[in-house]
């Protein structure tokens, strides 16, 4: 199966999946901070967190004061067209937390009058009234990580909401009038059946969100799934996740959701901005525990470690824990291997050539997995990205 | 030159682990021949992986010189010799060169099948016999039941059994007066012209081919025009000489002397194991008798796994063939492996030692084909010819019939495990010829089998039916038309070459869907589904499908997974570099080695 984008849907610049939105984001700023703090780990995270029950407590003050003082640090600031609160659970701050952590932002770098301001929320923790809160601060979007609407895959997710929490969460962002609002799901756990996701699905779909992220469940080294996976536990079947891949795909696309990357669904003029941002190369500042930013051509991590990052903010300095230029060619190719989640696809640019014209990539045309159009090179199959990735990397500089 | 009737000329035949080398490193020892300051054990194998594995590869002669109780001092040469049934022609020669031999079991083992194959060949060759039953010290031994057992077998009784301990010396003295007194002197003739056998030869970088031989009639000088007369080449000799085991040039060897013999000559094929020496004026007319062409038994395609690495696999196989006239080869294409050679080989052991060889001192990595052994077609046109690939194989049509080596196969085991070896020789289409016991607890069974059903792993299956204590030893028969067929592998409709085989109808469907079932497992899922058939001409006997791989991504790529995103591909993307093209199909590189382990 081929999963085309939808042609009745109209195709104007705010299509999620058009070419002309890809390109516009390239030139957006962005910034990301990071809320390190969870009620407790689920099985499956591999992200820089700190649940309440572990060491190293939950001081979200002392935190919140680094933050700040972080984002006075940035350099060359310039305006940002999104913002994205990613965790952990940055709900688990106070509003007023969040609005001084806008306000820092927008004192050091401006933010343009049309920007995407999000946050991750978790069910249990939204109410009417922190929703309420959030818009008025600014917020314009959430994201809510609902996972599933079967119980037995929220046990099995170590989940501790509801349906009825994700439900009533819904509503309560709705009756705030946020105007984005998505639905994460997690699909191909092993306690799923065919029915349940169905089931999932179709209650997603019934609540008709603004945008839809549905990722395959993946065994990450390290976490208590992988230990669990390593001492016998049955794994996530790749084909089952690709039936319900495909199912989930066809059901969106019914209900007017656009496919615009491998696991990312929007209506029309909701595409995440922060994300299209960072797929298309677009320069981004980062703060917080083990957050990634990409600015000038450098990627640069900070410090994972709560009490480490604390101490080195406080001392003054940027809690950097390391970084990586990338020279023209390893920049180029990584375009080309993020561009290729995108169902706008990429610009072919230097490297599409010399990829096409390989055994593979005559290969990947030939059965279909790898289209072209408008000049962009396109993965057809979008679960078969990685598969097409690896054979771009093995174009060498002395192809181009 | 010593007199002949002061010279004993024997070797030393043992089962692999029965102590061979260190009772030869014993005698050396004891006699003044080396220091224990110069002793390291297995003083008489040179080459590493002789070493290694415990085993004789190539014959060696050291002189020994020992003083008797009776005063008189006698010149003792010790031919050592190749263990392994796959040198039995060379283990032919070395007995030759002898007039005695020690035979040696283990006081904890008992008598194995290649040891008493060797010593039914030495008995034949007319050799004296001395038993010797080593290892007396371990706490295991049982050396009574195992002197019965030599006795019984070689036809005296067991108070001729000399026991010894060459770890610790014991007996050592003992079986030295032996050898003095039980081994006849050389015979020949010193008046009659020269006569030598070659029963060795190996090439040395510096000083060219090297050749160990036994003067049989007359006496050879340095300097002598000589002629080996199987090959006709016609060269001076250029240094005689002995070890001891240090090499020692000699200006002579005489009538019932061993020594070695250098020429110059570059080329091993001009120089023979089995040929004989003569003068080029004066000369005999009449060769010493048994000389043999060498005659690979198996055969199999070796290839690089790195294309760029054929030249040097060329170069090494050149190389390793100066030292082994034995191993013959010519370049092979198959549409799968690429560019490599068809290789033949004596054995099993040989096989396995050229490839480590070939792996280790020559560093190569190699993908070894299934072994095939030696079959002859016969055609409609009347025509016979030799199959040594089942892609030499003509065309049913064109075939009248195709015959198969057949070996005779003696096995020695435990009675208690009879039953279960019966039930494997006849699963492996052998016949049953006799069975003897050795003891209430040991028989000697006799068969005739296809050299083809043992090729593979038969020593294996026998050594777990038997928990290890089965010994096999085989030596070629006739050759038998049989019911033989190709059975080729469909990789996505194409046949891949490495993976077909000729092999008795009546196994062809095991064979088949034994490894279009392995295959499954070893491929990796593909952009398409693969059909993998095993087929007998168009006839499909089996058949699996690899589904098409419908998952390869990551759910989520965000900014700050980028830069470990890309790590992750370039890894996995490391993994692809192992992979052969087969038609549209990938096929790691370690499932052609995985898949021809396949037991049939």
């Amino acid at each position: 199966m081929s999963l085309e984008p939808d042609s009745e849907v109209p195709t104007t610049a705010q299509r999620p999946d058009s070419p002309a939105l890809a390109e516009a984001a390239h030139s957006w700023n962005s910034a990301y901070v990071h809320i390190p703090f969870c009620a407790r780990r689920c099985p499956y995270c591999d992200f820089a967190v700190v649940a309440a029950d572990e060491a190293g407590g939950m001081d979200t003050q002392r935190y919140v004061d680094a933050l700040v003082a972080e984002i006075g640090m940035e350099l060359d600031p310039s305006e940002v067209h999104a913002i994205n609160f990613g965790g952990g659970t940055p709900t688990r701050l106070r509003s007023g937390d969040l609005a001084r952590l806008i306000g820092a932002i927008e004192a050091h770098f401006g933010i343009a009058a049309d920007a995407e301001i999000s946050i991750e929320a978790n069910p249990e923790d939204w109410t009417s009234a922190f929703a309420q809160d959030l818009r008025s601060i600014g917020f314009n979007r959430v994201s809510f990580g609902i996972q599933s609407f079967d119980p037995v895959v929220l046990a099995a997710l170590g989940r501790v909401h509801s349906p009825d929490d994700a439900f009533d969460a819904f509503a309560a962002a709705r009756s705030a009038e946020f105007p984005n609002i998505n639905i994460d799901l997690i699909f191909g756990t092993p306690e799923e059946t065919d029915e349940s996701w169905q089931r999932t699905v179709e209650r997603a779909v019934e609540l008709e969100p603004d945008h839809l992220s549905a990722y395959a469940l993946t065994v990450e080294g390290g976490t208590a799934l992988s230990r669990a996976v390593l001492a016998g536990a049955p794994e996530p079947d790749p084909d089952d996740q690709a039936d319900r891949y495909e199912g989930l795909d066809a059901a969106a696309r019914s209900a007017g959701l656009v496919r615009y990357e491998v696991s990312n669904w929007a209506r029309p003029e909701r595409a995440c901005r922060y994300n299209l941002s960072t797929w298309m190369m677009g320069e981004f500042s980062a703060f917080g525990t083990g957050a990634h930013d990409y600015r000038g051509g450098v990627r640069a991590r900070n410090i994972r470690r709560l009490d480490a990052y604390l101490d080195q903010v406080e001392e003054g300095t940027r809690p950097r824990s390391g970084d990586e230029r990338l020279g023209e060619f390893e920049s180029e190719r990584e375009r080309f291997m993020v561009g290729l989640r995108l169902a706008a696809g990429v610009l072919s640019g230097s490297i599409g050539g010399p990829f096409l014209a390989s055994g593979e990539g005559g290969r990947l045309v030939d059965a279909g997995v790898v289209g072209i159009r408008d000049g962009r090179i396109v993965v057809l199959r979008p679960f078969l990205t990685d598969l097409v990735a690896r054979s771009v990397l093995s174009v060498s500089p002395g192809d181009c | 030159m010593t007199a002949p009737s002061h010279i004993r000329n024997f070797s030393i035949i043992a089962h692999i682990d029965h102590g061979k080398s260190t009772l030869a490193d014993r005698l050396l020892e004891r006699t003044g021949a080396i220091s224990e300051r110069d002793m390291r054990a297995q003083v008489l194998d040179d080459m590493d992986i002789e070493r290694e594995r415990g085993i004789t590869i190539k014959a060696n002669a050291v002189r020994i010189d020992y003083e008797a109780l009776s005063g008189e001092t006698y010149q003792f040469n010790l031919i050592d010799t190749p263990g392994h049934v796959d040198f039995s022609y060379e283990v032919s020669r070395s007995l030759e060169a002898c007039e005695g031999a020690v035979l040696v079991v283990d006081a904890s083992q008992g008598v194995e099948a290649q040891t008493l194959a060797n010593a039914y060949m030495a008995i034949e060759e007319g050799l004296e016999i001395i038993p010797v039953v080593n290892k007396i010290d371990l706490p295991a031994a049982d050396p009574d039941r195992a002197a019965e057992e030599l006795a019984g077998v070689l036809g005296g009784t067991a108070d001729e059994v000399i026991r010894v301990s060459a770890k610790t010396g014991m007996g050592i003295d003992e079986l030295l007066e032996a050898i003095v007194d039980r081994l006849p002197p050389p015979g020949g003739d010193e008046d009659a012209p020269l006569r030598a056998l070659v029963f060795d030869s190996f090439y040395d970088t510096y000083r060219g081919v090297v050749s160990h031989v036994r003067v049989v009639d007359g006496s050879m000088s340095t300097r002598d025009p000589i002629r080996f007369m199987a090959t006709g080449l016609d060269v001076d000799v250029d240094e005689l000489g002995i070890r001891r085991p240090s090499t020692e040039a000699v200006p002579h060897l005489g009538t019932g002397e061993v020594g070695y013999l250098i020429t110059g000559v570059k080329e091993i094929d001009l120089i023979r194991v089995g040929d004989t020496v003569t003068h080029t004026s004066k000369g005999t007319s009449e060769t010493l008798p048994g000389y043999q062409e060498p005659k690979p038994m198996v055969f199999s395609g070796l290839f690089p796994t790195d294309g760029d690495d054929f030249e040097r696999l060329r170069e090494a196989l050149d190389k390793l063939r100066l030292n082994d006239s034995s191993l013959v080869f010519q370049a092979e294409t198959s549409r799968a492996l690429g560019f490599g050679f068809r290789v033949g080989f004596l054995g099993l052991l040989h096989m396995e030692i050229v490839r480590e060889r070939l792996e280790r001192e020559y560093d190569l990595e190699l993908v070894a084909t299934a072994p095939s052994v030696a079959y002859r077609a016969s055609l409609t046109s009347g025509e016979q010819i030799p199959v040594r690939s089942p892609q030499d194989l003509p065309d049913v049509s064109n075939l009248v019939s195709i015959e198969e080596p057949y070996v005779k196969v003696m096995i020695i085991a435990p009675s208690e495990f009879i039953g279960s070896v019966m039930e494997l020789v006849q699963q492996r289409r052998g016949e049953m010829g006799e069975m003897t016991y050795l003891s209430p607890e040991r028989a000697e069974l006799h068969y005739r089998m296809p050299l083809a059903e043992i090729v593979f792993d038969f020593f294996d299956l026998l050594k777990t039916r038997t928990r290890g204590y089965a010994s096999l030893d085989y030596e070629p028969d006739d050759y038998r038309a049989s019911d033989l067929v190709r059975v080729n592998i469909l990789l996505n409709g194409l046949p891949v070459d490495a993976f077909s085989t000729i092999v008795h109808r009546d196994k062809a469907y095991v064979y088949g869907k034994a490894m279009v079932g392995r295959l499954r497992e070893l491929i990796p899922r593909q952009l398409f589904d693969v059909p993998i058939q095993a087929a007998i001409g168009t006839r499909i006997i089996s058949r699996e499908t690899i589904k098409a791989r419908r998952k390869d991504v990551t759910a989520k790529c965000y900014g700050g997974d980028i830069t470990r995103k890309r790590k992750l591909l370039e890894r996995q993307k490391e993994g692809k570099r192992r992979m052969k093209m087969v038609g549209q199909v990938e096929v790691p590189q370690e499932a052609f080695v995985a898949a021809l382990k396949l037991e049939t």
